[in-house]
């Protein structure tokens, strides 16, 4: 890893209070992770994955320690300026999609343009445009709940994409899909890496899924068990 | 986020349940509506009052003779002749009294070929029909000479011409009052009831003086049984009413310690009363309606405070693309205004028609303003803002991690 990294977590803890006292989630977690990273984090039930998704996407905070994104420290950032970050270093692909079920397939991958203030005629241009990318062109008047989970995972795709992120979280993004279609999304998710040059971080608890990933991260009761490249699978797949 | 796409959104989330929509919206428009009708009967109250203040004539005394008192007997005021045409002429002197009209008035019959009419009859002075602000539909009114000589002529009002002529023109014409022939040199204006529900118009006008000397004859040269006067300001009615009473004490030698022998009312004062009245009343009656605007406001509150916990996943999904507190604030604000809006315009738009219908009906005086209509709109605005902002907030403050694991 030559270049600084995109992702730099140093002694990074998180509780949740409870009336029983505080619930360690995270334990002094460190963990850098650079340009055009594929990194898939592991780990049981509990362990902590999904918080510590949360908070590199900066939608919850840590207890301890330090997140710096892209050379700033997060901690330091006021919410509108999180809220910033989300939008135009970050995009989201969710387990359960989450688009929102009233607007169009279009309007779903508009929406965060919306919140960059970009015009509507280039708003609705650039959403055709990775609509096409993803293969969802003729799907852009449709609603959510008229097409299949894998499209409705492409378009949530195709929304995290739209502002030029530098880095994609993806929780569980083929836990709704059968494993064909997970297969396409993952075949997505390594094209805009290999191609776009966009740090993945991948949560998964499917071997097979994690297989698509250059790096992988073992998290066991809050704390990074294991943390070493997938070589082979990373090779051969660089070599095609 | 800019307007545009604000504006469609929220149209989407009230489209998506749209019987919730109308029924909040039904609130704001019964509140508003309500409002615009109480104030437009109110106003229409009002308005007959001021209408009658202006037939009477404004910042009015009446100035009555005096009782007297023989024998253990109280005659009622008027029944003595303490005051003179004379009088009035002086009390035009002062500065604080504007005109002075003496009245003498009697009844009398009159007739006009087959037809005959009992009337009351006025003996005035061509000053009367300034301070009563009565204008001539027809003819001219007479003059001080007219006064001077004594001469037999008359104005008649509109209900007498009616009993009397019927269709026929009565100007130039000669009616008989009492025994004597009286030329008809003009027509009263129809002035209407007045408010104590007296047909104004049932009257004919004549010189004082054939009042006084031909008509009803009197014993005492130059009697009146009452004057009107008008001061020369609202403002100047109390200051006219002390000089009134000292000059008529100086004029009738009365001693420091006697009894007036005439009294001095405020009509403007009686009329006052019942302006106050109706005022108070449509006031009332607009309180009693806001709070049906109130409680619409409390129901568009209260269906906000619902769609935001509706919409907590929704939020989070905002939050996590990139929405701003102010984003989110906004959207949801917009929302309860546009609810708050809309239901208004409707509201407007029922007040009117009710109004309108309770005017056909009830057969009173319903005036619809433009200022009621644009108070009401703008309280309406000031209510969904008022009542939005709290659920915008809470939508706004929610922790995007909590809102996009909501449940």
């Amino acid at each position: 890893m030559p270049a600084a990294p995109v992702i730099r977590l140093a002694h990074l803890g998180k509780h949740y209070e409870t009336r029983a006292g505080p619930v360690p989630v995270l334990k002094d977690v460190n963990l850098d992770i650079g340009p055009a990273e594929f990194v898939a984090i592991m780990g049981p039930s509990g362990s902590g994955k999904s918080t510590l998704m949360s908070i590199l996407g900066c939608l919850d905070a840590p207890s301890d320690g330090t997140y710096v994104l892209e050379g700033r420290d997060v901690g330091a950032l006021s919410r509108d300026q999180l809220a910033d970050l989300r939008n135009r270093v970050i995009g989201f692909v969710f387990q359960g999609f989450n688009l929102l079920p009233r607007a169009t397939t279009l309007d779903n991958v508009a929406l965060p343009l919306v919140y960059a203030g970009v015009g509507k005629s280039e708003r609705l241009a650039t959403a055709r445009q990775m609509l096409e990318r993803v293969g969802l062109g003729p799907y852009a008047a449709s609603f959510p709940d008229q097409i299949s989970g894998g499209q409705q995972q492409r378009a949530a795709i195709a929304r995290a994409l739209i502002n030029r992120p530098r880095l994609i979280l993806a929780d569980e993004p083929t836990g709704n899909l059968d494993t064909r279609t997970s297969q396409e999304i993952m075949g997505l998710l390594r094209q805009l890496n290999a191609d776009g040059g966009i740090t993945v971080v991948l949560v998964t608890h499917d071997p097979d899924i994690a297989a698509h990933a250059m790096r992988l991260v073992h998290l066991v009761d809050g704390q990074v068990a294991e943390d070493g490249p997938l070589r082979r699978r990373v090779a051969g797949s660089r070599a095609r | 986020m800019t307007m545009g796409p604000m504006l469609s959104e929220a149209r989407q989330a009230m489209g998506a349940n749209r019987l919730r929509t109308f029924l909040t919206m039904l609130g704001m428009m019964i509140g508003v509506g309500a409002v615009i009708m109480m104030l437009a009967v109110g106003q229409g109250a009002r308005d007959f009052v001021d209408r009658s203040i202006a037939s009477m004539g404004r910042n009015l005394f009446v100035v009555l003779a005096g009782s007297a008192t023989a024998s253990g007997v109280r005659l009622g005021t008027g029944n003595v002749p303490t005051l003179t045409v004379a009088d009035a002429q002086a009390l035009e002197e002062l500065a604080t009294v504007d005109a002075v009209a003496p009245i003498l008035p009697g009844a009398a019959q009159i007739v006009y070929g087959a037809n005959n009419w009992g009337t009351s009859v006025l003996g005035i002075t061509p000053r009367f029909l300034d301070v009563r602000n009565w204008r001539l539909s027809a003819g001219f009114p007479f003059d001080d000479s007219d006064v001077r000589s004594a001469a037999q002529v008359t104005l008649l009002g509109h209900t007498v011409v009616k009993n009397l002529f019927g269709d026929e023109d009565p100007v130039g014409k000669t009616v008989r009052i009492g025994k004597s022939p009286y030329l008809v040199m003009g027509i009263l204006a129809a002035k209407g009831q007045s408010l104590d529900g007296r047909d104004q118009d049932d009257a004919a006008l004549i010189p004082i003086t054939t009042a006084q000397r031909k008509l009803f004859g009197s014993q005492f040269q130059g009697s009146v049984r009452f004057m009107v006067v008008r001061a020369g300001s609202a403002e100047a009615m109390p200051v006219a009413e002390r000089d009134m009473t000292q000059l008529l004490r100086q004029r009738h030698r009365l001693a420091d310690g006697a009894d007036n022998d005439f009294s001095v009312r405020n009509l403007t004062a009686l009329v006052s009363t019942a302006a106050e009245t109706t005022r108070t009343m449509s006031l009332m009656l607009g309180a009693i309606a806001s709070i049906s605007l109130l409680v619409g406001g409390i129901g568009i509150m209260n269906i906000m405070l619902v769609s935001v916990t509706e919409r907590t996943r929704e939020i989070g999904i905002r939050c996590a693309i990139g929405a701003r507190t102010r984003d989110i604030r906004l959207q949801f604000l917009l929302e309860a205004l546009i609810l708050s809006v809309v239901g208004c315009l409707v509201g407007v738009f029922l007040g009117v028609a009710g109004a309108l219908l309770v005017s056909a009906v009830a057969r009173t005086a319903v005036v619809v303003t433009l200022s009621s209509v644009l108070m009401a709109f703008l309280v309406a605005a000031g209510v969904g803002i008022f009542f939005g902002f709290y659920p915008a907030d809470k939508a706004a403050r929610l922790k995007p991690m909590d809102a996009l694991r909501y449940q």
